[in-house]
């Protein structure tokens, strides 16, 4: 909406009597959570996806090394006191655990053990946003990421019971003392006790034209191992997107996709 | 009115300053947890929701309660009813409060809290569950002291609220099937996204909350003069032992699409709860107390010649009403995390501020009871003869 378009409805319904109420909700359901100018250098898709390739990981470290750099680069904070507070963006669980339901006693000892990559899965239809009563998770409409507002979030943690893949994480105390401020990303902002956070797809560094932090480490893993990168980030609307092509070339799987709750995450082995 | 609750004997004033002392504890607990935390509670990443959302759950189900009284005598006239009503409907205030207080008190960020109206989201059954329980809070409030006042000054309650009071008869189930739509509509939780969860709670709030009654009743008559009358409590002990029934059937119920299914997520949290799963076993001997109170409550409720012995039925409403509150104040609510997403077990247990939170909450309650009740009381005690010219005070 330009400042005419604007002033055409504030006009209107000035004459009308609606008043500056009504103004400001039409505005407000036209816009984004952060409509800036948008970086012209911005990565844009109609629906983010992300295909985890299990085959591209060698090591433990592999994992970890993505990990490492989403939780630095978000100021994730390493809760090691009580693991019951915990606080995960990205991390990883067996088979067994990943896709309950599907567990099989004679599944290949190397699939057994493989330690699956989990995040939050941006779904096409999430519950979480459906239970939340303030909005403070909601799906972003231009490219369907489930974004947080961790300034209007009442700590209701209903969104925790609403999602099935264990995705949310809450603060049930102060972050930032498990924080080491030297190690801070300034560019990001650190959260206070009593809110929700979760993984979202890195739509600040989407904003400045860089690729999601898990995603970009997983290309460094790829150069030591020789391989082609184990995470592939792309939309999922685009026929021509490598997501798109690897899931056309591939047999891959998603979590609980029996929920219809309709994942963005992709497994292939 | 009011007046009335600032005179009281000495009695009245311990108790209303043990409650407060209570309230004071609590006062301090909750701010420990607003500066450090829910960390302080036994609430994880996992069993996210706990004692608070539990009793929350629970006590909606007391303030729906309510209307198995006020039902009774506004649309099938029975008297007997009469002098109950104020009771049903002030328990049913004192209970909103609580539920109200026990959202408030889960918070993360309590402060926050207005953000529920300021960005309304009708997606959100929480939203629902915000409209459905300040409305019942205001009618409640509207009805009594509207029909209590008239009662005191001797006239027939003033026409206007007759309409207000179908509409708290039908708005009464709505809050506990809002409540139940908060777990019931939830994807992957197989303990609570189950078709009859609505049904199942109106069932065991119709058992609860009426048995909480019959005890408050017995108490209202030890130390006061006013008596609701020996046959109002049969009626509504007749109501406790069919909704008891149905309850226990509904849970039955569960148990056979569970079982006989064999579906693992739908067995799992049943297991837990029961009979303990992987070794872990927390909650199974309250869950065993739950059960074997409630099949003490239906042998004693069933058979009619040990309900109509005033102090049998007192030991069964104290079975139906204990056995109701373990099993939805708080298996209910722990069991649908157990296991988590993962199939994996973290086990919740209260820590000592969640508890002493909990029991100042409910002191919160009873304080707003004692006041409510103590005017009514005291209008009653005023008036001696109820509408129907039967006398309501006992004989000195």
């Amino acid at each position: 909406m330009d400042r005419r378009e604007f002033l055409k409805i504030a006009g209107m319904s000035s004459l009308l009597g609606i008043g500056g109420f009504s103004v400001a909700s039409t505005v407000r359901s036209d816009l984004e959570a952060s409509q800036i100018k948008a970086n012209p250098a911005a990565l844009t898709a109609k629906r983010w996806a992300m295909v985890v390739d299990m085959s591209k990981f060698k090591t433990p470290e592999d994992y970890q090394k993505c990990i490492d750099a989403c939780h630095r680069v978000h100021n994730v904070p390493t809760v090691t006191d009580n693991p019951k507070h915990e606080i995960k963006w990205l991390w990883t669980e067996t088979y067994d655990h990943a896709f309950p339901g599907n567990e099989d006693k004679f599944l290949s000892e190397k699939i057994k053990h493989m330690p699956f990559l989990l995040l939050c899965n941006h779904c096409e239809n999430p519950p979480c946003v459906r239970v939340c009563p303030t909005q403070a998770t909601f799906k972003r409409k231009s490219d369907g990421i489930v974004m947080m507002d961790m300034h209007r979030c009442i700590g209701c943690r209903f969104c925790m019971a609403g999602c099935p893949y264990g995705a949310r994480s809450f603060n049930y105390k102060n972050p930032r003392t498990h924080l080491d401020e030297s190690k801070e990303n300034r560019e990001f902002p650190t959260r206070m006790k009593g809110v929700v956070e979760k993984c979202t797809l890195c739509y600040e560094r989407l904003a400045h034209g860089l690729e999601p932090a898990c995603v970009e480490a997983a290309k460094e893993v790829a150069v030591k191992n020789g391989t082609t990168p184990g995470l592939i980030f792309g939309d999922l609307e685009d026929p021509n997107s490598a997501v798109r092509k690897i899931l056309s070339e591939r047999f891959s799987i998603r979590r609980k996709p029996e929920l219809g709750t309709g994942p963005s995450v992709y497994y292939v082995l | 009115m009011l007046e009335n609750a600032i005179y009281g004997s000495r009695r009245y004033w311990i108790w209303i300053f043990f409650l407060l002392s209570i309230i004071g504890a609590g006062f301090l607990a909750y701010l420990y947890q607003f500066k450090y935390g829910l960390g302080v509670t036994g609430m994880s990443r996992d069993v996210s929701w706990g004692l608070y959302i539990g009793q929350f759950t629970f006590l909606v189900g007391v303030a729906a309660s309510g209307v198995m009284v006020v039902l009774p005598y506004y649309l099938h006239n029975y008297k007997k009813f009469a002098r109950l009503t104020i009771l049903g409907e002030f328990l049913a205030i004192a209970a909103v409060i609580m539920c109200m207080l026990f959202i408030f008190v889960d918070l993360g960020q309590p402060l926050r809290v207005l953000n529920v109206i300021l960005h309304p989201t009708p997606n959100s059954v929480m939203f629902y569950d915000m409209i459905v329980l300040s409305g019942y809070l205001m009618l409640n409030l509207i009805i009594g002291w509207t029909v209590l006042s008239a009662e005191r000054k001797e006239v027939p309650p003033p026409k206007w609220v007759k309409p207000i009071i179908y509409l708290s008869i039908a708005w009464a189930p709505s809050i506990h099937t809002v409540t139940a739509f908060l777990y019931a509509g939830i994807p992957g939780k197989h303990l609570w996204m189950t078709a009859i969860m609505a049904a199942r709670f109106l069932a065991s709030a119709f058992a609860g909350g009426p048995a909480l009654l019959i005890l408050l009743a017995f108490i209202v008559r030890k130390y006061t003069r006013f008596d609701p009358g020996k046959e109002a409590i049969q009626s509504l002990a007749k109501i406790v032992t069919y909704c008891m029934i149905l309850n226990v059937f509904f849970l039955g119920l569960e148990f056979f699409t569970a079982f006989y299914s064999q579906v693992p997520g739908h067995m799992h949290s049943f297991v837990y709860l029961y009979a303990g799963y992987h070794g872990y076993s927390q909650l199974v001997p309250i869950m065993w107390v739950s059960s074997i109170l409630a099949v003490i409550a239906l042998v004693m409720l069933i058979f009619p010649q040990i309900r109509k012995n005033e102090t049998l039925l007192g030991v069964a409403c104290l079975a139906t009403f204990f056995s109701l509150w373990i099993d939805k104040g708080f298996g209910l609510v722990v069991g649908g995390f157990v296991p988590n997403s993962f199939e994996k077990i973290t086990e919740y247990w209260p820590t000592i501020p969640e508890a002493i939170i909990t029991m100042a909450v409910w002191a919160i309650g009873f304080l707003v009871l004692t006041i409510l009740y103590k005017i009514a009381i005291s209008v009653k005690e005023e008036v001696v003869f109820d509408k129907y010219g039967e006398r309501q005070i006992k004989a000195e």
